[in-house]
């Protein structure tokens, strides 16, 4: 599904990942954990395209294919998806129009037909109940006025929507409430089936309890520090980062 | 040299207004037009009012002969799809094929009852400053046909004036004038939309567009202006509103699209409690000049004025607002807001905004503000990560900050034009990126 080697990537003249590697199985959950500043936020927005990430050295393939070559939109028409760690308020852009512009984007890609207005209306509908938001919300602007926790919701939908091969959430879980995170976690594993594929960044052990990984990953000072399976996340619960450093080091 | 050129046009637009033939009763507004536009000083870089806008483009145009009675070109999908009581202008000249539904309030100069030329010759330039609008008085000295719309007491026209005013090419470079005059009485109501097009790209041809509205006591005007003609057609156009007691003025305005437009508005609330709403949108692009200068008088007390202007200015476009709120004296109570906010796509795109408040009254509330801003960032990669190409993402973002004042719009086919003409034009590429 995922490869990434050797990947070296700066913001300005910063360098934040170095020589990162790792490889993600169809299927496969991967939590990210580390301190702040390890380059966690800064994985997601290199693989998804950002601006302003410049890619050094190194190689990431998605399905065969080289990501690093691709547009931003090409890589999420061909199934890569982030959640925002924080979402843009767009006001005068209606939720609901940008919502059936990405899925008739992504329709389209899959060779599948576009959808009506009214199709797309009720799948719209369905799926923001079942992240617990209002369809109220359709009709306004894009997070326009939005609650954190109701920001963290609409990007759940918006991967429901778009059923990614490749989700990435960026601190999903940071600033939620136990109940928005409960949400937020049925609605991964919902979309958990065996061929999707999750990275899920996170500062807080507390998530994993929810989405429950394969494997876990320390990101420290850019590189992948140690990994193992779920029970890694607890170790670093009860011991900190500090225990980590001390090793690579 | 250019102080030449100038005279040359002056001289060369009164020639021009002085072969017009028109009705005996309009004699006296002609030669007074005449005699105003030709003592008036032309604009130069020290003109305030023109500081910011030359009129090169004007001296430059040839222009050598009047706008005649062409057909368009254009299809069924240029104009609105609207029941409403329809008259079109080619170049300035009435269409009757192309126009349709009567209505007696609804009647051109040249064919007005006696009554209606009274009505006429009582209220033709006279809420106009022509010190201040120059070209009120070439458009005052070439007054020949025009359209009246005159709601009397107490009534309601069932139905929205549509104008429609095509400019169409001419073998040669030519002047075209357009007039409109409503006289809405006390208690009455109607709804008024102009709108200006071109069928081609790169016709030449100056449009001089003059329409002055009378709203008396506890009436109320609905008003839609919308200026889309294209690339080599200058446009100068003024709109000046006079409210009486409790009356309403409703606006808005939209122009995008030539190398040189400039709308003046200007509403004087002459009875207490009157309220003007004016909203507009400027959308200049390519090498394009767009100016709009609004100007609200309140002389009288207890009225208010709510106006929005948004513009987006792409490529090497510049546009100018200049929105000015003057409260009088006498204007106790007065409740006025002018807000302007504009977006430039491109770095060399260029936006001078003024607005401007005077006051000498002393208990009144004011706010104006005015702001410029780039398409944002991490908006449009937020789009494009979700699968929308950058023009996609652009011309969302783009009607996103107009939408507010599209989106309210009451005129359901004015909304659904703009909506479909403002797809097409913010999908184009922009050859600055």
């Amino acid at each position: 599904m995922l490869d990434i080697r050797n990947l070296n990537a700066r913001v300005e003249e910063t360098e934040i990942l170095r020589n990162l590697s790792l490889s993600i199985k169809p299927g496969e959950v991967h939590a990210i954990m580390g301190p702040n500043g390890a380059g966690k936020s800064t994985l997601g927005n290199v693989l998804s395209g950002r601006p302003g990430y410049e890619v050094t050295s190194g190689s990431v393939e998605f399905n065969g294919k080289d990501l690093l070559d691709m547009e931003i939109e090409e890589r999420a028409r061909a199934g890569l998806f982030l959640a925002f760690q924080y979402p843009v308020e767009i006001p005068g852009v209606s939720n609901m129009e940008f919502l059936k512009a990405a899925v008739d984007a992504r329709r389209k890609h899959l060779d599948l037909p576009e959808l009506s207005s009214f199709d797309f209306m009720k799948i719209a509908r369905e799926t923001s109940k079942r992240v617990s938001l209002d369809a109220a919300f359709l009709k306004r602007g894009v997070n326009e006025g939005f609650s954190g926790g109701e920001k963290k919701r609409n990007e759940i939908m918006q991967m429901m929507l778009l059923e990614p091969n490749l989700c990435i959430l960026d601190e999903t879980d940071s600033g939620l409430d136990i109940d928005a995170l409960q949400v937020v976690a049925e609605g991964v594993n919902a979309m958990r089936d065996g061929k999707r594929s999750f990275i899920v960044v996170t500062h807080y052990q507390r998530l994993l309890d929810f989405i429950v990984p394969d494997h876990v990953h320390v990101l420290a000072a850019g590189r992948i520090v140690k990994s193992g399976g779920k029970e890694l996340a607890l170790e670093l619960e009860a011991k900190g980062y500090g225990w980590l450093e001390d090793e690579v080091a | 040299m250019s102080e030449n050129k100038a005279q040359d046009f002056q001289q060369l637009a009164l020639q021009l207004a002085g072969n017009q033939t028109s009705a005996p009763w309009l004699d006296a507004l002609r030669f007074q037009g005449s005699e105003q536009w030709l003592e008036a000083n032309w604009p130069n870089r020290r003109t305030e009012l023109w500081k910011y806008t030359p009129l090169q483009a004007l001296q430059r145009g040839g222009f050598s002969t009047w706008a005649s009675a062409q057909k368009h070109t254009l299809d069924d999908n240029a104009t609105l799809k609207l029941e409403a009581i329809r008259l079109v202008f080619v170049n300035g000249q009435f269409d009757a094929e192309a126009s349709s539904g009567a209505d007696a309030a609804v009647v051109r100069f040249s064919q007005a009852s006696e009554q209606q030329q009274a009505i006429i010759a009582e209220n033709l330039g006279k809420t106009v400053d022509t010190k201040r609008h120059l070209f009120a008085s070439l458009s005052n000295a070439w007054a020949q046909d025009g359209v009246l719309v005159h709601v009397p007491k107490n009534t309601k026209l069932d139905l929205p004036v549509y104008v429609v005013h095509v400019s169409t090419p001419e073998a040669e470079a030519a002047i075209a004038n357009t007039r409109v005059l409503v006289v809405v009485e006390e208690g009455a109501q109607a709804e008024l939309i102009e709108h200006f097009i071109s069928d081609n790209q790169m016709q030449n041809g100056f449009v001089n567009s003059l329409t002055e509205i009378s709203v008396a006591a506890n009436a109320r005007f609905d008003h839609y202006r919308i200026n889309l003609e294209e690339e080599h057609i200058i446009h100068v156009g003024g709109v000046h509103i006079q409210l009486q007691r409790d009356s309403q003025y409703h606006g808005f305005t939209l122009a995008e699209g030539s190398k040189l437009k400039r709308i003046d508005y200007q509403v004087t609330h002459l009875g207490q409690g009157a309220h003007a709403n004016l909203n507009g949108v400027y959308l200049p692009r390519n090498e394009q000049l767009l100016d709009y200068h609004t100007n609200m008088e309140h002389v009288a007390a207890h009225c208010t004025t709510s106006e929005v202007f948004r513009g987006i200015i792409a490529d090497n476009a510049k546009a100018v607002f200049n929105g000015r709120i003057h409260i009088h004296q006498d204007a106790q109570k007065t409740l006025a807001e002018l807000s302007n906010k504009n977006l430039l796509t491109s770095d060399t795109a260029e936006i001078d905004t003024k607005p401007e408040l005077e006051i000498y009254a002393d208990d009144v509330k004011c706010a104006h503000g005015a702001t410029v801003s780039q398409l944002d960032q991490t908006s449009m990669f937020y789009l494009q990560s979700r699968g929308l190409t950058k023009t996609q993402a652009r011309t969302m973002l783009s009607f996103g900050f107009i939408n507010e004042l599209l989106q309210d719009l009451p005129q359901a086919a004015v909304r659904e034009h703009l909506h479909e003409h403002l797809t097409k034009l913010f999908a184009k590429e922009y050859f600055v990126s």
